[in-house]
């Protein structure tokens, strides 16, 4: 279900296959970049406070499905705080607060009847240090689909396979199957992190500063799977490295100090920015 | 880099460089003082219990039990039962101890109640073992009517949870949060997170841990002489009082007979090599777990 009543608004539902460039919003139409592409996830003046400290100030923005949203901003702005809502990852620690509304596919997620589980399972995340769990490369992606699924042993051996074909990392570690996931690179560890995410079967991915702590060839390998999941995925990308977001992503959200600046297709905000601070940002002047 | 190069060549701080090194080197020299006196009487207490227990070490030693003064034996009865109750206490005191320390670690993170326990588990963790031996005879021996086997597992189980609680809770903190939040991240519920993914993370440690107490354990003698007494005969009762090589040494070493002495010291010895045993087991596999992150 990708319905949302943006789509009532625009009928042609198809046009999520677009390349959101296409669709480029000159500066009056800002407002409404992306209009006609499905809302995956809508953000409604969403507040978040550590502890009382505000730390998100009134969020509202789309993110639409099959597209790559990137957030950027100075460090401290609330890009990751803003991600870790979208899972409710934050629920793991008391004193973290979110006010407004999350919809995932019409429904508010930030509800306290929503199931955590259930929500994360859908909503997958990778996260800036990659994580392997100390088990088996095998075990690490089996490890989330068990969660929810009963497989057949051919059949968890072909979600295996499919998730790390997926993330690009098949051919490097086939043979080693259950050798253990810590003993790979951390290029690699970062894909089978990603590969472990898309295991469970997710509509959404969310990537917090995925290729921060990876070399050149890493990152580059992680832009291009990222760039082939997207004909399948929703996903949300924070990153501190500039080119990568015009690189791959088809929106853009700057953030600064809490607040969203600035929203729109990728080629506008690098090429047209509308506020003062969003140029200030991506040319370097400041952040 | 080099204008400070050049100062230190003055004299007048060169004075300076000159009494820092010679505070240095006392320094030094005190603290190898210090380790090599140390280091010696360990080395000095090794050397008198291999020299006289060696030749106390023979195969009647693990065949037969515990003689009549001046009759023939070994110490079968006493490793036996030291072995029984060990491993009960293990077995009853390890699960407790595991449980409250993942409480500790994962669960009650920042509750008063946490930090109470862990408190009063540090109380437990330095209590002498004789106080522990004097409440499991009130609480069970007294009770039952007389000394057992029982008596004196639970006994040792009481030492072996602290042990354990602290190890497992250093262990499980150890272990990174982006670990959990990753488990998280897939849909599994928390106590998913804990046995498949923390554990496992922390195995090693938690494994050392239970080394480390059992090691503690073999050569209690203060809550066995309470709760398990001793016995002259082979018994495998857990309902009675049952053999042990602390307590058999004990009493054998204060003996006036040199053959009951001759059997202490092969029980002292044997002791020793388990606990170092165990110990470089320990160590071992906090090894293993440093390399492996």
């Amino acid at each position: 279900m990708t319905m949302t009543h943006m789509d009532a608004n625009s009928p042609a539902h198809g046009s999520s296959k677009f390349p959101a460039g296409m669709m480029a919003a000159t500066g009056a139409e800002r407002a409404i970049a992306g209009a006609g592409l499905p809302e995956k996830i809508s953000v409604r003046n969403l507040d978040f406070f550590y502890d009382g400290y505000r730390a998100l100030k009134s969020i509202s923005l789309p993110l639409y499905d099959r597209q790559v949203t990137a957030f950027i901003g100075p460090s401290g702005c609330g890009k990751s705080t803003l991600l870790r809502i979208l899972n409710r990852m934050y629920d793991l620690y008391p004193k973290q607060v979110a006010t407004g509304e999350v919809m995932l596919d019409g429904v508010n997620i930030l509800s306290p009847k929503q199931d955590l589980n259930l929500l994360r399972a859908r909503v997958g995340m990778v996260f800036q240090k990659p994580t392997p769990f100390p088990m088996s490369i095998y075990d690490n992606i089996a490890f989330g689909v068990k969660l929810y699924e009963k497989l057949s042993r051919a059949d968890m051996d072909e979600r295996v396979e499919f998730s790390l074909r997926r993330a690009a990392l098949w051919d490097e570690v086939k043979d080693k199957l259950r050798q253990n996931g810590m003993s790979l690179s951390g290029g690699q560890q970062q894909r089978l992190c990603i590969a472990r995410a898309i295991a469970v079967k997710p509509s959404v991915l969310l990537l917090d500063e995925p290729t921060s702590a990876l070399d050149p060839i890493s990152t580059a390998k992680c832009e291009e799977l990222i760039d082939e999941l997207r004909s399948d995925y929703c996903i949300a990308i924070v990153t501190h490295n500039m080119q990568q977001a015009a690189r791959i992503s088809n929106f853009t959200a700057f953030m600064y100090l809490g607040e969203l600046i600035e929203f729109g297709n990728t080629e506008e905000i690098f090429t047209n920015p509308t506020k003062e601070k969003t140029s200030e940002y991506i040319t370097g002047r400041f952040g | 880099m080099t204008m400070s190069n050049s100062a230190t060549l003055a004299t007048p701080i060169g004075g300076l460089y000159h009494r820092r090194r010679i505070a240095n080197k006392l320094a030094l020299t005190l603290a190898l003082g210090a380790a090599c006196f140390g280091l010696f009487w360990l080395v000095a207490i090794l050397w008198t219990l291999l020299y006289n227990g060696l030749s106390a070490i023979n195969l009647s030693l693990f065949t037969e039990n515990t003689p009549p003064p001046g009759g023939e034996g070994g110490l079968l009865n006493a490793i036996f039962g030291s072995v029984i109750m060990t491993t009960v206490a293990t077995l009853v005191g390890t699960p407790v101890g595991v449980m409250a320390g993942t409480y500790l670690a994962e669960f009650g993170r920042n509750t008063k109640l946490a930090e109470v326990v862990r408190f009063i588990n540090d109380v437990l963790l330095s209590a002498p073992s004789i106080m522990v031996g004097l409440f499991v005879y009130e609480v069970l021996v007294v009770r039952m009517g007389h000394f057992s086997a029982w008596a004196g597992a639970m006994a040792l189980a009481v030492l072996v949870i602290p042990v354990v609680v602290r190890t497992t809770e250093d262990m499980l903190k150890l272990v990174p949060n982006s670990l959990r939040e990753a488990a998280a991240a897939l849909g599994a519920p928390q106590w998913k997170v804990i046995t498949m993914v923390a554990y496992r993370a922390a195995r090693n440690g938690m494994i050392t841990g239970v080394l480390l107490a059992i090691a503690r354990i073999s050569g209690e003698t203060a809550p066995l002489l309470f709760t398990a007494l001793n016995n002259q005969f082979w018994s495998a009762d857990m309902n009675a009082p049952m053999a042990n090589l602390p307590v058999v040494i004990f009493q054998y070493a204060m003996s006036p007979y040199e053959d009951w002495r001759q059997l202490a010291w092969g029980g002292a010895l044997l002791i020793t090599v388990a606990i170092l045993l165990l110990n470089i087991g320990a160590r071992l596999l906090a090894g293993l777990g440093t390399t492996r992150k």
